[in-house]
């Protein structure tokens, strides 16, 4: 019980999640691979007159039944299996967060930027609006997210699935490095 | 119901996401920093344990529970591939989720990640309404 309410090491979660590509498989011969589910919210929500979302988004109705259950365990976890301590991060991590305005360390996320009092604000508009955007428009022109091509596309040996992953990682490095600490310390500070 | 299977799976997945602290805002800064192995360790023996599951499948044959041969899906290479994953990249250190930990971070009771859900289908809807305008 107390491995399980304590954070799981990298040796263990990862090949828990790698798994999941050849189980996929073998359940329902189906591609590990969550941004496609938000394209078939489109598709379902709002198609317009979009050939992108003119197909048959019940039959990859799966992914959305895989992306709630996602939710849900999450759920799960926040209800039973938490342990309710701090991430154990980096020290430098902290104090170079810190410096850029971040307060609180207690939660898995900083619960100073992700509380709905920013829903509004410059805060919000950076981390939830722009973000959120980045993350949709990114994945889908990419052709995948960090399930569908670091894990799912590197695992079955195509090439362009390594090169969006190290695409990713740039993208990552330039946000952390260069563009969001100076953001950070004039929204936050 | 025969989605059952996929919403339990996901559940499992959801499960892992969350105890492996991968949802982690601050494990995303962590791991861009540099100052941290455990994301690099999740994502590099994530994808080894799929290669040999994936090698397993192929060696023996194996068919899905249906009976059906178990086709790979192809990821092609197009511009996109570079830009949206620059894109993506610079979302991914912002919102600290890739799509499947913006569904954790929900579930994990940070509710307000869902005007981030409502931000990245509006980015996925506006990329199909530019796509033909798009270098791809």
């Amino acid at each position: 019980m107390n491995f399980l309410k304590s954070p799981w090491p990298w040796y263990v979660a990862g090949p828990l999640i790698g798994l999941s590509v050849p189980l996929l498989m073998l359940i329902g011969n189906k591609a590990l691979g969550i941004s496609s589910s938000l394209r078939h919210i489109c598709a379902a929500c709002l198609p317009g007159k979009i050939p992108f979302f003119q197909y048959d988004w019940k039959k990859e109705s799966w992914n959305l039944w895989f992306a709630g259950g996602i939710a849900l365990g999450a759920l799960l976890v926040l209800l039973f299996l938490g342990n309710g301590e701090p991430v154990a991060l980096n020290p430098s991590t902290i104090s170079a967060l810190k410096a850029n305005g971040v307060q609180e360390f207690d939660e898995l996320l900083p619960g100073d930027i992700f509380n709905w009092g920013n829903a509004f604000n410059g805060i919000g508009l950076l981390f939830f609006v722009a973000g959120g955007f980045l993350v949709g428009f990114g994945t889908r022109y990419a052709g995948g997210c960090t399930s569908g091509h670091s894990i799912y596309g590197i695992s079955t040996l195509q090439w362009p699935s390594l090169v969006a992953t190290i695409c990713f990682m740039a993208g990552g490095f330039a946000m952390t490095h260069l563009i969001l600490p100076p953001l950070m310390r004039w929204l936050l500070l | 119901m025969k989605n059952l299977k996929f919403g339990i799976a996901g559940i499992l997945f959801g499960i892992i996401l969350a105890k492996a602290e991968v949802i982690s805002w601050f494990r995303i800064q962590e791991m861009f920093r540099l100052e941290s192995f455990h994301m690099y360790g999740v994502i590099g023996s994530a994808i080894a344990t799929a290669m040999l599951g994936v090698l397993l499948i192929r060696t023996m044959g194996w068919r899905s529970m249906s009976g059906e041969e178990i086709v790979v899906r192809k990821k092609p290479f197009t511009k996109g591939t570079v830009i949206g994953g620059l894109l993506f990249g610079l979302g991914w250190a912002v919102t600290g989720a890739c799509p499947g930990p913006i569904f954790a971070q929900i579930g994990s009771g940070f509710t307000v990640v869902v005007i981030t859900l409502l931000s990245a289908i509006a980015g996925t809807w506006v990329y199909g309404k530019l796509k033909d305008r798009l270098p791809h």
